[in-house]
């Protein structure tokens, strides 16, 4: 009986915390949405920017040539060594230096684009040496170009491996994104950044913040499985 | 040179190779060859493995680009220092010699990605511009004369060794070339699949294609092929006519090459 009991006021006092809970966010709730805006767009934006910098760092590392060698081996080794943290600072604080002004979104972009490239040129060096050499040489053979063979023959066979280390990628992005909370983007983490320190709940809005961040990254995870499995298909 | 006295005849030859010389830094593969090859022709290469023939072979289209020598292809000398950057030059002249000389690998290299027809028809319309519509009722009347048609949306991971293979000889056939190199073709196969692409081969030579045959297969080159050019370390050891070269070899060399082959067919 007493345990009965005990239960059940357990279980009210639970629901009631709960129920507090939500009360108190439900009111702050519509902040979240043109924050969580915000990441979509600028996440978006990056992992495109991040697939133009790697393809090119990529071809540029697997080509014959010094010349296009070096810069690639460059990038990488800055990129992949130093702080994303000092790469978002040197764009958004160093670059007006010489002239370079940049709006918060656009410079938070770019720190993250370029940042990502680095990682997504070692994944798609990664898939193209997965391709067989008698890929490339039996399109080179019948008379294509180097690009004709990249675009027709290499390259889709390339986008068949790299969908799931390519999509952890996106997802890092996705999550970096909260580091452009110190270069003033109203992104979600300077929103609840804000909104903690007039309601002191850091508890009930980092959760409630890290459920979001968990559905947008499920959701990628989600549109990877689906690409995977449309690309599996016939082959 | 043994074959200065092609150059006599009417006929020019459709590929000439002159003191062909080709290094992978230090180890000198190929060390001078010259061969004529005229139309119509088909040339068996034997030799042991590591002697050079495949990469003489490769040199033709310059997926390997000799380090010395001269090739003259169709009357036109091709200029080697083009493509000194190697397998990733491309340029006009390159891609437009590859377009005239069809070449078969030894694994096949079909591209996974695409459809036995889109295989075929990918480099008419790419390299060539051929319309699509062309290029496929061509592609159709290639596939239907293997009796492949079938088989046109399917990819090639569904085709055995030797459909592979004889996809792959159609694939360089539609781009209409004027020379056919083949690479050990039928290495890679299972014994009970190499008939298939040999006498589609052999159909081949019948036809007329000019043709360069690197081959293991001593009773193909003796059966099928005018000429036998035997390479050994990088040098033309013995060349004639099959059907001397492989019954009646000169060299002791050849000879014993010939022995140790045969004996192999015949534990086999």
């Amino acid at each position: 009986m007493t345990t009965a009991s005990a239960d059940a006021t357990s279980y009210s006092g639970m629901y009631g915390a709960v129920d507090g809970w939500w009360n108190q966010i439900e009111a702050y709730l519509p902040l979240f949405l043109p924050a969580a805006w915000i990441v979509i767009q600028v996440t978006v934006l990056s992992i495109l920017l991040s697939w133009i910098c790697g393809l090119v760092c990529a071809l540029a590392k697997t080509s014959p040539y010094r010349v296009f060698q070096a810069p690639a081996e460059f990038y990488l080794w800055f990129v992949r060594g130093t702080p994303l943290l000092t790469q978002i600072f040197l764009v958004y604080f160093g670059l007006p230096q010489f002239g370079v002004r940049l709006d918060p979104f656009t410079a938070g972009v770019i720190a993250l684009g370029v940042n990502g490239g680095a990682y997504v040129a070692e994944i798609i060096r990664g898939g193209l040496m997965s391709i067989p050499k008698g890929q490339r040489e039996s399109s080179m053979a019948l008379g294509m170009s180097y690009w004709q063979s990249m675009r027709r023959i290499v390259l889709p066979q390339v986008v068949r491996v790299i969908i799931p280390p390519i999509t952890n990628d996106a997802a890092t992005t996705l999550k970096n994104t909260s580091l452009l909370s110190t270069i003033t983007i109203m992104e979600l983490m300077l929103q609840t950044q804000i909104i903690v320190n007039s309601t002191f709940q850091p508890f009930e809005f980092y959760i409630l913040v890290s459920l979001i961040y968990l559905a947008m990254t499920t959701v990628l995870m989600l549109a990877m499985r689906w690409a995977e499995k449309k690309h599996a298909i016939a082959y | 040179m043994a074959d200065g006295d092609h150059r006599s005849t009417s006929d020019q030859p459709i590929l000439q190779l002159k003191g062909l010389r080709k290094s992978f830094g230090d180890l000198e593969v190929l060390k001078g060859v010259s061969l004529d090859v005229h139309e119509g022709e088909v040339i068996a290469i034997v030799g042991v493995s590591g002697s050079g023939k495949s990469t003489l072979l490769r040199c033709v289209n310059l997926l390997e680009v000799p380090t010395g020598g001269e090739m003259i292809f169709d009357g036109k000398s091709v200029p080697l220092r083009q493509a000194s950057g190697g397998l990733f030059t491309s340029g006009r002249g390159l891609s437009a010699l590859r377009a005239e000389i069809g070449m078969v690998f030894q694994q096949f290299n079909l591209w996974p990605h695409k459809t036995v027809l889109e295989n075929v028809i990918e480099s008419p319309i790419t390299v060539k511009g051929v319309p699509r519509k062309e290029a496929t009722a061509q592609a159709e009347d290639l596939l239907d004369s293997i009796g492949l048609l079938e088989k046109r949306n399917e990819h090639p991971a569904r085709l055995s060794g030797g459909q592979q293979q004889r996809v792959a000889i159609v694939r360089a056939l539609a781009m209409r070339p004027k020379l056919m190199l083949f690479d050990e073709a039928t290495s890679a196969l299972d014994p009970e699949l190499v008939g298939e692409v040999l006498s589609l081969m052999a159909r081949l030579a019948r036809e007329g294609m000019t043709m360069m045959v690197v081959t293991h297969e001593i009773q193909f080159a003796r059966q099928v092929s005018n000429r036998t050019v035997f390479i050994d370390q990088g040098l033309i050891e013995e060349e004639g006519p099959s059907q001397e070269i492989l019954s009646n070899p000169k060299s002791e060399r050849t000879r014993r090459f010939l022995d140790r082959v045969l004996h192999t067919e015949i534990i086999e």
